[in-house]
């Protein structure tokens, strides 16, 4: 079974770069500030942690900071008892 | 650094005595010179004794920096110059710009100027349909992009004859090119330090810049290179761009604030321009500020409010006195952010008003004038505005009363046509006036209001979304049977899109659907047109003609009256 960080990596691959692009993205590559997914996005991948693990994140919560990274979403996912 | 003088001073004098032909006299131009403003924001600067003065300080995400000098960047337009001419593209033939904010894209667009192709920037986020619709209509001849976006030019080059040049300017050879593919690294190829401008006059056509309509496919403004006597003016005036000043336009390219005032007015002013190629994040920017000494900040109001959620103390982090002005563009600016940014910054944040039709500022605040926060300021000068009665296009002479705003035609800058066109255009002049098809009012003293639009355009982060784009990409995804997009009121980007979606029967209304519609607007037009907000609905509100009838949905997300309800074919 795929790990947390390794579902929320392959969930950002898959749906915000286009097929041929071949940027290697890690556990700390800047996903918001790096412009890979930018502030409108975001949206969706909230909707997309919310509906994978069945919790509500609070707009406060859902800052660029938050989303900046895989390893930052996992840290905020953490503080709703999502577990690897 | 606040003690300055504006550049523009008193208003109320200048605004009574001024003609255009202060900016032309500036810059040197005449009845049927030759005007190019390629040739105008480098090698007249260069003529000027400014060849070695830094033009462009550019920052990536990662920190990486380039530098370049007005000589610098003469040489390096001229070198994209003679390479689009290599391949074959002639004067008045369209060239897009579909890229990050990397040099390229800034040399790039003045090249194509240089060398008499209409330059046509497009925001790089653009999925592959927006982007074909626009190239489409254009009938594009070549386009510059990056390997990233590469796959979305991929994805429709079969769609598009008239496209005969894709180049990708960073292409590392990993992967091999596809026919009508060509690599073209700027830094690297042999630099052209002589170069014949194409002699093109004022109406020759310069910039092709595209915006959405509440109906039918988004329309290409078309300007001309005499647009500079406005630009180069109001980037002096309201920008107030002095010789020793670091200046940061937030704005991207693929919208007019980038070309206006990030390209145009801003270096035709011999401006040392900052471009961070960067995502927002409020720590990054004030980093940059300081690093930089950036002296004048041109932004938006979702960026200013987005660090206002960030808080003060996050700018106390930061020596951000080097700031000495700061403008706003793209949605009215709340009172809220002009006070806050007083306290923050020290400075208010300045509103100031245009449109992409419009070319360059026509309403706004300015330094030196008195700030009543939360208005648009007044008219530019050399600009005759008004608000007219909506119905019957006269000037409202009562002051407090909402109208739509409206300006007298003939402004250096004004656009000359939407790109194959001509009837829209026509439809936005009436009785002498332009019309801007945003309501204000204006107050006794001459300030301008903001109210809102007089149409469905949404106005999302100072980005005009139409809503029938949205809606025809919704009505290609398997599951959605009809929809109905509208503007919801949004604390942060004023506006954002929000979709009415009635589904196919079979389909369940759940979250996963939601974000599958999401996910699939998003690729296929922007993340910008891509609804923040789904609602799931048995069926929309229609006129007994069958018509959907966006406006009762709109005033229901504002909380406002709803109207005129007779046509109403059902209920909600």
């Amino acid at each position: 079974m795929a790990s947390l960080k390794d579902t929320i990596l392959e969930y950002v691959k898959n749906e915000y770069l286009e097929t041929d692009d071949d940027r290697e993205i890690t556990y700390d590559t800047p996903l918001i500030s790096g412009g890979i997914v930018d502030s409108f996005s975001m949206v969706s991948l909230k909707v997309f942690l919310e509906t994978k693990y069945n919790i509500q994140i609070p707009d406060a919560k859902a800052s660029p900071e938050a989303f900046d990274s895989v390893n930052n979403i996992v840290n905020l996912l953490q503080e709703f008892s999502v577990k690897e | 650094m606040n003690n300055f003088q504006p550049n523009m001073k008193p208003y109320e004098e200048v605004y009574q005595n001024f003609s255009w032909e202060i900016s032309r006299s500036e810059l040197g131009y005449n009845d049927g010179d030759v005007i190019n403003i390629g040739e105008y924001c480098t090698d007249r600067i260069c003529r000027m004794g400014k060849a070695n003065k830094l033009a462009l300080i550019w920052e990536g995400y990662n920190g990486e920096e380039k530098k370049y000098t007005f000589d610098d960047m003469r040489v390096l337009t001229n070198t994209i110059a003679v390479f689009l001419q290599k391949l074959g593209i002639q004067p008045g033939e369209r060239v897009c710009l579909f890229m990050d904010k990397v040099p390229e894209l800034y040399f790039g667009f003045l090249g194509i100027l240089k060398m008499g192709a209409i330059a046509q920037p497009l925001f790089s986020a653009f999925g592959s349909e927006s982007l074909l619709t626009r190239l489409e209509d254009a009938q594009t001849s070549a386009i510059f992009t990056q390997k990233k976006h590469l796959p979305k030019v991929r994805n429709i080059v079969d769609q598009l004859p008239s496209l005969k040049h894709i180049i990708v300017v960073d292409d590392d050879g990993s992967k091999p090119l596809r026919e009508k593919e060509i690599a073209f690294h700027m830094d690297k190829v042999e630099r052209v330090n002589d170069f014949k401008i194409y002699p093109s006059k004022a109406e020759t056509p310069s910039v092709l810049h595209y915006t959405s309509g509440t109906t039918g496919k988004p329309k290409g403004a078309q300007h001309v290179h005499y647009s500079l006597i406005s630009q180069y003016i109001t980037a002096k005036y309201v920008l107030d761009i002095k010789d020793e000043d670091i200046y940061w336009c937030t704005a991207d390219p693929g919208w007019v604030t980038g070309t206006s005032y990030g390209i145009i007015g801003a270096w035709a002013n011999a401006a040392t321009q900052c471009v961070l190629d960067a995502g927002f994040k409020a720590e990054t920017w004030y980093k940059f500020i300081e690093k930089h000494k950036i002296t004048i900040w041109y932004s938006a109001p979702t960026a200013i409010r987005a660090l206002m959620k960030e808080g003060i103390d996050a700018v106390k982090k930061y020596n951000l006195s080097s700031l000495r002005h700061l403008a706003s563009v793209g949605e009215p600016l709340n009172a809220e952010a002009v006070i806050w940014s007083k306290e923050a910054f020290g400075l208010p944040f300045l509103d100031t008003y245009w449109q992409t039709e419009t070319g360059s500022i026509v309403i706004s605040n300015y330094p030196g004038m008195k700030i009543k926060p939360g208005s648009m300021g007044k008219a530019f000068p050399g600009i005759i505005a008004t608000v007219v009665d909506l119905k019957t296009h006269q000037p409202i002479e009562k002051r407090g009363i909402v109208g739509m705003i409206a300006l007298k035609p003939g402004w250096p800058a004004m656009f000359r046509t939407y790109w194959n066109n001509k009837e829209t255009y026509d439809k936005k002049f009436q009785n002498g006036w332009y019309l801007c098809g945003d309501r204000a009012s204006i107050d006794e003293d001459g300030y301008y209001w903001f109210v809102g639009r007089d149409d469905d355009v949404i106005n999302t982060a100072g980005h005009l979304v139409g809503p029938f784009e949205i809606e025809s990409a919704l009505l290609e995804h398997p599951s959605v049977a009809e929809s109905a997009v509208v503007g919801k009121p949004d604390p942060m980007n004023m506006e954002v899109v929000k979709a009415f979606i009635a589904l196919k029967p079979g389909n369940e209304k759940t979250k996963m659907l939601e974000l599958d519609i999401m996910n699939f607007v998003r690729k296929k037009l922007s993340a910008l047109a891509m609804p923040q907000e789904i609602e799931f609905v048995d069926t929309l509100p229609k006129t007994r003609s069958g018509k959907i009838m966006r406006r009762v949905l709109r005033a229901k997300e504002w909380g406002e009256e709803i109207g005129d309800i007779s046509t109403l074919e059902n209920d909600m």
